[in-house]
């Protein structure tokens, strides 16, 4: 990839790697790692890959609609210890009301005198990865690293290499957990660009059913920074699943997360990803559907305004006869922001009677708004049922002017078009307090992008 | 004063003039109709009423109230007390139909100062109003319009007026597309609104709905321009002669 482009990008390409080499050498003499020799090999191969890569750039396939320039001409570096830690009163506003606990993790790493731990059933535990890795490492080992493709995306392998903390939680045989577990993410301030690699661990054990939130955020000045996260979900058996993923960082900050969804026999799982912040926002969402009879539902809204990139890039594997997928996912889109929507289907071979669905509808609230939609289905079994549709639109000039002559102002005529275009997405979240927190959200977002909308539509 | 007074309304649409001189002055407590062919210009004065922005006013003047309803945005004109039942009433999906109700009439109430209603004290209202219209309730948890019959569309425009309680409302073509069991009921609803403050204007091509709404006065509209004015006779003979005579007389006028 490298030797494709220009010798100036080489040089800036090449700083890049040696600026993430520095950090790397610095995290391998960390003392966990030479304890763990199974691990160090994890980070090993993971920083290796990326050194081999690099980041992606617009010749490859998967990332033709997101130009990562930014993110790889950035000097990033890793946060050290010695930050400010936010107090109780600046996270209060993030909290999620009825949840059963809440991690927080500032610039990666945990932070216990402002999580809330709750009072958790037996069989059910709620830890960092760290603390885990300490403890009893042989319960992540079964898993960590095992399921995330670090050959298929770069920023997973450098994830990879830079695991040291994240969420461990595990959900016991038979577990019903009726309040979700909010993971709380918070990049905070720190006069110069840094970077933080999430790395979470779910494991949820057969016949179990729980809800599990992870919300990215930023306190402080609005100042670059990266969060380049990813989380392994392993949904046993009969496991009934759902898992949440909000971004709204502010407008300086890139995310790029990846969710990989484990799926055993006859598991329902449910991803729901909500993005209205970030300036650069890559969401990859990679369920493997591994044991017969399993279901997926990825469901997405994102809401993007000024220059906001978000991408959507959805692999949905079908590994196994009988399962169903549902793809939907709805974008809003104002000023010049640009969303992409990427859903690619494979089903492989034995996956017969598989049942995928893909649908992603979008929304541009001005002339520069874009959208990329690109279904892409790999079939490689005979006896298999896919769909895919898309459709791009405006607000309906019609709607507009019949809910004005009722007496509704424009602005709020303009919320209530966007709310019924954003409720679709939140009708398939189950009721409870995870899908209240995103209602709540999007309510306050929609009446933003709906001013917002206005104010740009008025003749200067 | 008036409740309504058109002066020597002009109206194109891009280069094409529709409204050539509208005068009509409609008083509290009367009902007047609006009679005239297909492309007569009868729905873009509903919609110019209604301060819809896609038309383009090259003369004259409306006062509602003794206030300068041209110079009004579609929901100050709402505020104001205007209504229109559209002849194609809009599918707005996502928004159950109870909320639009009620989202309507608190920004109403709140544009007079008065205190919003909430929905505990609004459902009673509403299931009066329902009954009357012989509606099904479960419409109002379905979304606005979505999938709605032609003769339940109808009706929930009705529904809306009775919510909203206008002091002008005007129906344009109400009676299209109803049987005539529909038809009664909307008249009904409609009938029941009739009071000394209220005035309305039945915007409509046939007589039929005329035998259940019975007007004050029928005005006849042709080529953009108010050709003959009557009492609930004219319609009738109307009905009898057809628009062709009038349509002559328009033009040797």
């Amino acid at each position: 990839m490298i030797r494709q482009m220009g010798n100036n990008k080489v040089a800036t390409a090449t700083q890049a790697i040696q600026n993430y080499a520095e950090s790397f050498s610095g995290l391998e003499k960390n003392a966990a790692s030479r304890e763990l020799p199974w691990l160090r090999k994890i980070r090993q191969d993971g920083f290796g890959r990326f050194g081999e890569t690099g980041f992606p750039t617009l010749r490859d396939e998967d990332w033709r609609f997101t130009n990562l320039s930014a993110i790889a001409q950035t000097p990033f570096r890793l946060v050290h210890n010695g930050h400010r830690l936010p107090s109780q009163s600046d996270i209060e506003p993030y909290r999620v009301a009825g949840a059963a606990c809440e991690l927080v993790f500032v610039d990666g790493r945990f932070a216990p005198e402002i999580s809330y731990l709750g009072e958790l059933p037996a069989r059910v535990k709620v830890a960092n990865l760290a603390e885990e890795l300490a403890r009893d490492p042989g319960a992540v080992e079964a898993h960590l690293g095992r399921y995330l493709d670090i050959r298929r995306d770069p920023f997973s392998a450098l994830n990879t290499a830079f695991i040291e903390d994240g969420a461990y939680i595990h959900i016991g045989k038979g577990i019903v957990l009726e309040a979700p577990i909010h993971l709380l993410f918070i990049s905070a301030a720190h006069g110069a660009p840094t970077v933080n690699h999430p790395r979470n661990l779910i494991v949820a054990e057969e016949n179990s059913q729980a809800t599990f939130i992870e919300d990215y955020i930023s306190l402080g000045r609005r100042e670059k920074a990266l969060c380049n996260t990813a989380t392994e979900l392993i949904a046993g058996d009969h496991s009934v699943i759902s898992h949440y993923m909000i971004e709204r960082e502010h407008e300086q900050a890139f995310n790029v997360s990846t969710l990989r969804i484990q799926q055993g026999r006859s598991a329902d799982v449910a991803s729901h990803s909500v993005l209205v912040g970030g300036a650069v926002v890559r969401n990859n969402v990679h369920p493997v559907l591994a044991g017969e009879g399993g279901e997926c539902l990825i469901n997405g809204l994102f809401v993007g305004s000024g220059r906001q990139h978000l991408d959507n890039y959805m692999l949905v594997e079908h590994a196994s006869p009988h399962c169903g997928s549902r793809q939907f996912y709805n974008g809003i889109l104002d000023g010049h922001a640009h969303g992409v929507f990427h859903g690619r289907i494979i089903v492989h071979k034995d996956a017969q009677k598989t049942d995928a669905k893909q649908t992603n509808r979008n929304l541009l609230l001005s002339d520069t708004a874009q959208i990329d939609t690109k279904p892409q289905l790999e079939i490689y079994a005979d006896d298999v049922r896919c769909t895919h549709g898309a459709t791009i639109g405006q607000i309906e000039e019609n709607s507009l002017f019949y809910l004005r002559s009722r007496g509704i102002d424009e602005a709020s005529a303009r919320r209530l078009l966007l709310m019924a275009f954003a409720s679709e997405c939140l009708d398939r979240m189950k009721e409870g307090p995870a899908r209240a927190h995103v209602e709540s959200l999007i309510h306050r977002d929609m009446g933003r992008v709906a001013h917002a909308s206005l104010r740009e539509g008025q003749p200067a | 004063m008036s409740l309504l007074e058109i002066k020597n309304l002009k109206v194109r649409v891009e280069d094409r003039e529709i409204l050539k001189g509208i005068n009509l002055k409609l008083d509290a407590g009367e009902v007047h109709s609006i009679m005239g062919p297909n492309g007569s210009g009868k729905s873009t004065l509903a919609q110019v009423l209604a301060r819809r922005e896609t038309y383009q006013i090259t003369r004259g003047e409306v006062l509602f109230n003794g206030k300068d309803l041209l110079a009004m945005k579609p929901e100050e004109a709402a505020c104001e007390g205007l209504f229109l039942a559209f002849q194609y009433p809009v599918e707005i999906p996502g928004i159950s139909n109870a909320y639009f109700l009620r989202s309507a009439l608190n920004a109403i109430r709140k544009y007079h100062g008065q205190e919003e209603v909430d929905a505990m004290d609004f459902l009673p209202k509403l299931r009066e109003k329902i009954k009357l219209l012989e509606m099904d309730e479960k419409l109002l948890n379905r979304s606005v319009n979505e999938a709605f019959s032609g003769g339940e569309k109808k009706r929930n425009e009705i529904l809306q007026m009775a919510v909203l309680e206008p002091t002008l409302a005007i129906l344009d073509e109400t009676d299209s597309g109803l049987d005539i069991d529909a038809l009664k009921i909307v008249a009904k609803g409609v009938n029941a609104m009739r009071s000394p403050e209220r005035a309305i204007l039945v915007v409509t091509h046939y007589q039929r709905l005329l035998d259940y709404i019975v007007p004050d006065r029928v005005h006849v509209l042709v080529d953009g321009r108010i050709v003959r004015s009557g009492g609930p006779e004219l319609a009738l003979q109307l009905e009898e002669q057809g628009y062709a005579t009038m349509e002559s007389a328009a033009r040797g006028a």
